[in-house]
């Protein structure tokens, strides 16, 4: 009776550990991804984007809490809306992506927050400054991957982003939201 | 329909706000056109997006004023002048329109939303559009070319039934005036 219940055990555990190695997501998927952001203009929310980003992500839905995940964003790949805030935001008093190319941002620990929510934390860098952020999100199962989805808000004066006339936060407020849509799938999967 | 006497005090105010507005919309839009992109510069486009909605506004008012509340006949003068001072008149009713729409179409597709006074949000009844934008931004600029010449015209003919024909016609859009025909 005895030697029944571990043979049990022992097949469950296998079982388990089984599936949890199948549904390790490690590719990220760039054209079913986006990292976006709204800032705000004279009060008025506007829309942006990074159209280059990587990410080493290992990652199982069923526990993200044992993921881990490092992100590089290109921030010359930025697109305010606009050909002259694009050019004007990569120059020295906003992000000096001559300088400081990317932004990275790199996983510490992943929290439930319940109802298939979590949080990421992590240290953010860009241009030459690290920070602290919690990033809650959500997560879906899809055919041949998962959906990361969520955001946070960062304070764009704690990085140096627009310094001097810039700085001016009743033209360009300090908080900034940063969206992430991140599509990963397992490693066989084609892109 | 009844022909009225004289312009209403409703009437004049309408008109001399909406030009002290244009004054103000047309040389700031090309003003801040011109300028390297600054806080001042973002601020600058609000100012005018605000006054030019404002513009809309007055002119909306004002075409409904005018429904119900007849002009006063033109002085006498020859056909061909009348003729062009009633086009005129109605190209700048119609400019008034036009100029301010194709503004906040022009916003709404440059992924820019108008918020007039940075409280009341007008909807972007265009999506995001990079190539309709710029085109919108050269219907912008096509229309105030025309209003350029339309309010030179409409100001040298006032000028010219003042000075010259000595008339009423200007005096007429004054609250001052007390005459009538
Ligand atoms: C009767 C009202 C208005 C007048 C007389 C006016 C006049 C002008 C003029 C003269 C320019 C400069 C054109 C150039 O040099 O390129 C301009 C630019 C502009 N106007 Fe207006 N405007 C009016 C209403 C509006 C409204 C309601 C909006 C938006 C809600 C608007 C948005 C703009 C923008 C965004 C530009 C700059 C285009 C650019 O440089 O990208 N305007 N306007």
């Amino acid at each position: 009776m005895r030697l029944k219940i571990t043979h049990k055990l022992l097949l469950a555990t296998m079982l388990t550990a089984g599936t949890v190695s199948a549904a390790e997501l490690t590719q990220l998927n760039p054209a079913k991804s986006q990292i976006t952001f709204v800032s705000k203009q004279m009060g008025v929310p506007v829309d942006g984007r990074f159209k280059k980003f990587d990410a080493k992500i290992t990652v199982d839905p069923a526990r993200p809490e044992a993921g881990k995940a490092q992100f590089e964003i290109d921030l010359a790949s930025i697109d305010t809306g606009s050909d002259d805030a694009d050019s004007e935001v990569k120059g020295k008093s906003w992000f000096n992506a001559a300088t400081f190319p990317k932004a990275t941002f790199v996983s510490s620990q992943v929290r439930p927050l319940g109802n298939n929510r979590y949080e990421a934390l992590g240290k953010l860098t860009i241009k030459g400054t690290t920070r602290d952020v919690v990033a809650p999100f959500s997560i879906k199962q899809e055919a041949g991957g998962a959906l990361f989805d969520g955001s946070f808000v960062l304070n764009r004066l704690q990085f140096k982003i627009g310094e001097g006339a810039w700085a001016d936060t009743a033209t360009v407020a300090d908080e900034v939201q940063v969206k992430f849509k991140l599509f990963v799938t397992g490693a066989s999967s084609t892109r | 329909m009844r022909q009225a006497q004289h312009y209403t005090r409703t009437a004049i105010a309408l008109h001399w706000l909406m030009a002290l507005l244009i004054f103000g919309a047309f040389p700031l839009g090309v003003y801040m056109h011109e300028l390297p992109l600054s806080p001042t510069k973002l601020q600058l486009y609000s100012y005018h997006k605000w006054i030019g909605i404002t513009i809309l506004f007055a002119a909306a008012t004002r075409l409904a004023w005018r429904f119900s509340h007849p002009a006063p006949a033109m002085p006498d003068m020859p056909r061909w002048q009348r003729i062009a001072a009633h086009s005129i008149h109605h190209l700048l009713y119609v400019l008034l329109f036009a100029i301010p729409i194709s503004g906040w179409l022009m916003s709404s597709a440059k992924g820019f939303q108008t918020v007039w006074f940075g409280v009341i949000p007008l909807p972007d009844l265009l999506g995001k559009d990079k190539e309709l934008g710029n085109l919108l931004q050269a219907v912008h600029e096509a229309l105030n070319f025309a209003l350029l010449l339309l309010v030179g015209a409409h100001i040298a003919g006032a000028l010219k039934h003042h000075f010259i024909e000595r008339d009423d016609t200007l005096r007429r859009m004054t609250f001052r005036y007390k005459g009538g025909a």
